[in-house]
């Protein structure tokens, strides 16, 4: 669509803009201003300069829990975009099955993150929930309370249960976007599955796979809740992710000053891969 | 053919066996659950329910939870309304800047704004009020929503603003009585999300609210750490809450796979 240039529709995005400004910006500002300073007592302040910056980059826990995180970020991305761009394409397109589904696998996006915890912690329990009780009756050893590997295996799983139906429904919606015409032509051409699949339905999901993907890489980055509930970043400290560190330290103790500095670090990190996946599929798409 | 159908049978019976977990549980007595692994409850009891709807520190907390809820989603798809409908018609100075920061805060982790929000939400003396979770989350529910709207905005010919604007319609009444019907399933689509992101959210509400605002999901976290063995309670309580998801779910059914596209594709 040609749009026509006037800049009255400021007038428009102003609430917006005012809204956002308000929760946005007053909190960075604070954040900005916590992280250049030492704090002592409760309102004494003294200038740090970089001092929380560089003592951050060189702290080996913030360096176990970045590693932690980008590890869980790409496992669940490695199985739940494959998977639910599976379950998109096994989808029925039409009849009344359609809405079934569609409302079974969107429960799941409603849960109360928290509840989402419970759910799994209850499911999990070694002596008397499903899961737990299961395995150990096939007779493998898994207490997630205890293993750091059992405890690696139920977070992952429970981001799975979680967050695999968003990327399903988003290639559901692209999936039933292509116009039958398409299908058509492969159709007259012979095309095996394999190529219809390759050269229609591929390209035409590019768009809502970068959307599934962003999505899924900033929420599991910033995943807090479903896992304090679950794990407590437990056993040990074997799944303190990024966030769980931060909320430690922010509402823990009162070092405001190196809290800060980690949340600046932190929102950066997110922001900067975001913009680079972004800006290569943009890419991609534009040749 | 069946292939198909035998994956995607299993996927949703995944998704069901913790929801079913979870209702297994609900209707447990608290010594069935502790005395040992049982696919299903053999002493059934509404126990947990009946002190969920009797305590005023439980039902008190959904309400506070609905509430803000229900602010957040009409503030965010009220402002957000006019900022898509420019995003979609004008192209103005910084307007492709100005939607990239917008995104930028759906982006923000909850964990860096807890503390600043705390001190903000004290500072406006809103702490421990509905509306100070409310607005807190339109920080991510408002460029969402701009973003939703936006995209089922531009799906809508310009040739219709210019009808009604030579037929002399002034812009506020166009834009409500005949821009708002059109888009009225995007207006659906963003209220769903809007609902979802806010109803889900734990760490900004429990952190924002101390005793009088307390949401479900911070009662629920109580229970859970003072007594590990009121597993039947926090299950009822666990329950419960996913009936407003299922209530909203059912009815915009048919608008999902649209909205999940965004409107863009």
């Amino acid at each position: 669509m040609n749009k026509t240039w006037d800049n009255r529709a400021w007038w428009l995005v102003l609430p917006v803009f005012l809204m956002v400004a308000f929760n946005a910006l007053i909190p960075l500002m604070t954040v900005v201003n916590y992280s250049i300073q030492e704090s002592f007592a409760a309102n004494e302040f003294f200038w740090a300069g970089a001092r929380w910056f560089r003592e951050l980059l060189n702290n080996p826990d913030f360096h176990a829990s970045l590693g932690r995180q980008i590890i869980f970020t790409a496992v669940v991305l490695l199985i739940q975009v494959p998977l639910g761009l599976g379950i998109a394409l096994c989808m029925p397109r039409k009849g009344a099955w359609v809405s079934v589904c569609l409302v079974l696998m969107a429960l799941p996006l409603l849960v109360p993150w928290n509840v989402v915890g419970s759910m799994w912690n209850i499911m999990a329990l070694p002596d008397i929930g499903l899961l737990g009780w299961g395995l150990n009756a096939l007779g493998i050893d898994y207490n997630y309370t205890r293993q750091p590997g059992a405890a690696w295996f139920t977070v992952v799983l429970m981001d799975v249960w979680h967050w695999t139906s968003l990327v399903a429904l988003l290639c559901y919606a692209g999936l039933v976007s292509i116009p039958d015409a398409y299908y058509q032509a492969a159709k007259i051409d012979g095309a095996r599955p394999w190529a219809v699949f390759r050269f229609i339905q591929l390209p035409k999901l590019k768009h809502v796979l970068t959307i599934a993907i962003l999505l899924r890489f900033m929420d599991s980055f910033m995943i807090y809740t479903e896992v304090i509930v679950l794990t407590g970043g437990g056993p040990g400290s074997t799944t303190k992710f990024l966030s769980i560190d931060l909320v430690q330290k922010a509402l823990g103790g009162f070092d405001l000053g190196p809290a800060a500095a980690f949340s600046i670090v932190y929102f950066l990190i997110i922001l900067f891969a975001s913009w680079l996946f972004y800006t290569l599929m943009m890419r991609e798409e534009a040749k | 053919m069946k292939k198909r159908y035998i994956v995607l049978t299993l996927y949703i019976v995944f998704l069901m066996l913790p929801i079913y977990w979870l209702l297994n549980m609900s209707f447990k007595t608290t010594n069935e659950i502790l005395g040992g692994f049982s696919a299903f409850p053999r002493e059934f009891t509404l126990d947990s329910y009946k002190t969920i709807f009797t305590d005023p520190s439980w039902y008190g907390a959904y309400i506070n939870s609905i509430t803000y809820v229900a602010i957040n989603t009409v503030i965010s798809i009220i402002v957000a309304l006019p900022a898509a409908y420019a995003f979609s018609r004008y192209r103005f100075l910084g307007d492709k800047h100005l939607f990239f920061w917008l995104l930028t805060n759906r982006m923000a982790p909850p964990a860096v704004f807890v503390l600043p929000f705390v001190n903000l939400y004290y500072a406006v003396e809103l702490f421990d009020t509905p509306w100070a979770v409310a607005l807190a989350h339109t920080l991510f529910n408002i460029p969402l929503a701009v973003w939703i709207l936006e995209g089922f905005m531009s799906g809508v010919p310009k040739e219709l603003d210019e009808t009604a604007f030579v037929d002399g319609y002034s812009f506020p009444r166009f834009f409500i009585k005949i821009f708002l019907p059109t888009i009225s399933a995007g207006i659906g689509v963003a209220a769903f999300f809007c609902f979802m992101f806010s109803w889900v959210e734990m760490l900004l509400a429990k952190n924002l609210t101390s005793v009088a605002a307390k949401p479900i999901v911070a009662a629920m976290t109580k229970t859970a750490s003072t007594s590990g063995y009121e597993l039947g309670l926090l299950a009822a309580a666990g329950v419960l809450t996913l009936i407003p998801g299922a209530v909203v779910v059912y009815f915009v059914r048919n608008y999902i796979a649209k909205g999940f596209a965004l409107g863009r594709v």
